[in-house]
């Protein structure tokens, strides 16, 4: 049974300077890597991990997490299977971990079952990008009473809606940085630090950005004006490039952007 | 808890990214806005009439009748409007409201490619600029629906994704939504997706049972006791059905596409094999497996290749108001040559589903009954892809 509650593992993730925040598949290339990655990528400098369930049908994504998903799941990875290597991980590790999946996986496995898994292991956080505000009523009451943070996420067509997103928001509000899917972009135009203020001014709660935040340098500009910021389809396009042998460049990769986002 | 919007029973919803939550708020206060508003019910009764060829036939099937020798079997004829079928309903309807509402751009899936090429000619007619998404499978099966896409000056675009049908040109399509919103309107063809589509698209194609109602009051001075219609998503029988719902004496029964046979992973049979789950925006039935990955579906309609079912038909059959029945490929394409030689009507291969049911159920019923059967769509498209089911070996 674990001891530490999300909220304490959320106010870990959140306590050593700005938090770095990265996304991995799992099972992609197979769930032995997943876990090595955990590992070497708390070492590296991770502050909260975001596990991938992959979903036949992501939609919130680009090219890159859509194919990793396409492996994993060809690979036999099951929401069973990914249980299983969290609870391995948790006889190891204390790393803040949040789940990243889709609706109808969670829906379907029942919330219940789900949850008390979530619980049990020591997952803080769930994010759901097709559970918008309007339906979080379907699944909150059960997040709450397993102590499950449901993550809510604003974005830059939100407007004036983040104010009462933020109202009811738990754990970390995940500011999503551009219109479009998840996937490396070149610059961010949107006035993130807007957003961020927006939900500042409503609550104090943390504020973690991302999509398509892929290099040192924009994670730097992200990091000026948020809490945390979060890397997908950079690090999982190195995982789809180097397979299992992904651990060391994936490493390298966490500890530049740790190192870049702490400077100040 | 709050009120739960855009809810048929439980089913429905809005289970979509929170990027694109404002712009299906603006589309239903858009809609809330036009619906009643007599200049846009006006031009759009002027294009469905001028345009589009309403209202369609109601056709006394007579060989179809004698030969089955049961009930009487009237067809509705959504394959003799513009463009083929009965998509073309809430194309015009939606991209009115999309010029209405200052887009200046449409998107669209397609399956089998009747609704891209009826949105296609509605953004042609009102000039808007037209993007479709449609599986890589089914730009193979359909590529003269592609051709006539491009003819009409859209951008077809080829998904490669997944299982390459059209749960994945959906999926694109709401991508791409997310990408560019200011300016593009996503013309969804069926009764699905979130909150408020089910309800614009239902009540765009509700001009169907509208009209089957009218015309069988003034051909037989009563209702039918049956009306049948092939479900996919579902908009073809939304609209046969819905001002039919509150009639309880008219059963009302969706036929889906069963593909290789409720028993084989080659369906798509909905309703016989799926459970419920929240997927493209909305909580119903879809057919998945017990970790909630949707399934690959199978069906040799590209029209009816969808893993998922509307909202409002899900509320339907749960209240025992619908029923819901699965047809095979064999099935369908034997209903296709059957209303072609006996009538001399070549069935789209989705309403052919319909068609084959209606040869079931028609011998059981008495000579003084009545069943209607929507034909949502005219069959060219199919012709070389039924031949080579046949072994002959025709390409487009």
């Amino acid at each position: 049974m674990n001891k530490m509650t999300a909220q304490d593992y959320i106010e870990k993730a959140f306590s050593k300077g700005k938090a770095f925040i990265p996304f991995i598949t799992c099972g992609d290339p197979d769930l032995e890597t997943t876990e090595k990655l955990v590992y070497a990528m708390e070492e590296a400098g991770a502050d909260l991990i975001e596990l991938g369930i992959p979903f036949s049908d992501p939609v919130a994504e680009g090219l890159v997490i859509q194919e990793a998903s396409e492996r994993a799941l060809k690979g036999g990875v099951t929401t069973d299977s990914i249980f299983g290597m969290v609870r391995k991980i948790r006889e190891k590790s204390a790393v803040p971990l949040a789940f990243m999946t889709y609706a109808n996986l969670v829906y379907t496995y029942g919330l219940d079952r789900f949850l008390s898994l979530c619980k049990d292991c020591g997952i803080c956080c769930v994010i759901l990008p097709d559970i918008p505000y309007e339906e979080k009523d379907e699944m909150q009451e059960k997040f709450q009473e397993y102590g499950v943070k449901l993550i809510s996420l604003i974005a830059p067509t939100s407007q004036e809606r983040i104010s009462k997103i933020a109202m009811e928001a738990e754990g970390f509000v995940y500011c999503v940085s551009s219109l479009g899917v998840t996937g490396t972009r070149d610059q961010i135009t949107t006035d993130v630090g807007a957003m961020v203020a927006r939900v500042k001014k409503t609550k104090d709660i943390p504020c973690a950005i991302g999509f398509g935040i892929s290099n040192p340098e924009t994670a730097t500009e992200m990091s000026k004006v948020a809490d945390g910021v979060i890397v997908g389809s950079a690090i999982v396009k190195m995982v789809g490039d180097y397979g299992r042998e992904c651990i060391e460049p994936v490493s390298e990769f966490v500890r530049n952007i740790k190192a870049a986002i702490d400077k100040k | 808890m709050k009120e739960k919007k855009g809810r048929f029973g439980e089913f429905g919803g809005q289970f979509i990214p929170e990027t694109l939550m404002n712009a299906v708020i603006e589309l239903e206060e858009a809609y809330n806005k036009y619906k009643g508003d007599s200049e846009f019910v006006a031009e759009l009764e002027d294009l469905l009439n001028n345009f589009a060829g309403r209202p369609s036939n109601l056709y006394y099937a007579k060989h179809m009748t004698e030969k089955l020798g049961g009930a009487k079997i009237y067809l509705k004829r959504e394959d003799l409007n513009h463009t083929g079928s009965h998509k073309i309903n809430n194309v015009l309807g939606q991209v009115l409201l999309a010029k209405k509402m200052g887009k200046t751009r449409v998107i669209a899936e397609t399956g089998a490619g009747q609704h891209g090429v009826a949105t296609a000619t509605a953004a042609a007619l009102m000039g808007l600029e037209c993007e479709i998404y449609m599986g890589k499978h089914d730009t193979d099966r359909q590529a003269l629906n592609v051709y006539r896409m491009e003819l009409l000056g859209a951008k077809v675009h080829s998904v490669t994704s997944g299982t390459m049908t059209l749960k994945d040109a959906v999926n694109e399509t709401f991508r791409e939504w997310t990408q560019r919103i200011d300016d593009t309107h996503y013309v969804l063809g069926s009764v699905m997706g979130p909150h408020p589509f089910p309800l614009i698209v239902r009540d765009f194609q509700a001009v169907i049972s509208k009209e089957i109602k009218e015309q069988m009051m003034e051909m037989e001075g009563r209702l039918p006791d049956a009306v049948l219609a092939c479900v996919g998503g579902g908009s073809n029988a939304i609209g046969a059905f819905y001002n039919f719902i509150e009639d309880k004496e008219v059963r009302l029964i969706g036929c889906e596409a069963a593909g290789r046979g409720i028993d084989t992973k080659d369906t798509a049979a909905t309703m016989a094999t799926g459970s419920v789950g929240i997927f493209h925006g909305m909580k119903s039935y879809f057919c998945q497996d017990e970790y909630g990955q949707i399934a690959p579906v199978y069906s040799i309609s590209a029209g009816l290749d969808y893993p998922g079912i509307g909202p409002e038909h899900a509320y339907l059959r749960d209240l025992g108001r619908a029923e819901y029945v699965p047809i095979t490929d064999d099935e369908a394409v034997e209903a296709f040559e059957y209303l072609s030689r006996t009538e001399g009507i070549i069935p789209a291969i989705e309403s052919a589903h319909a068609i084959s049911y209606a040869m079931k159920l028609a011998p059981t019923m008495g000579k003084d009954q009545i069943i209607v059967v929507n034909v949502s769509g005219r069959g060219d498209k199919d012709v070389a892809a039924i031949a080579r089911y046949k072994g002959v070996e025709i390409y487009e």
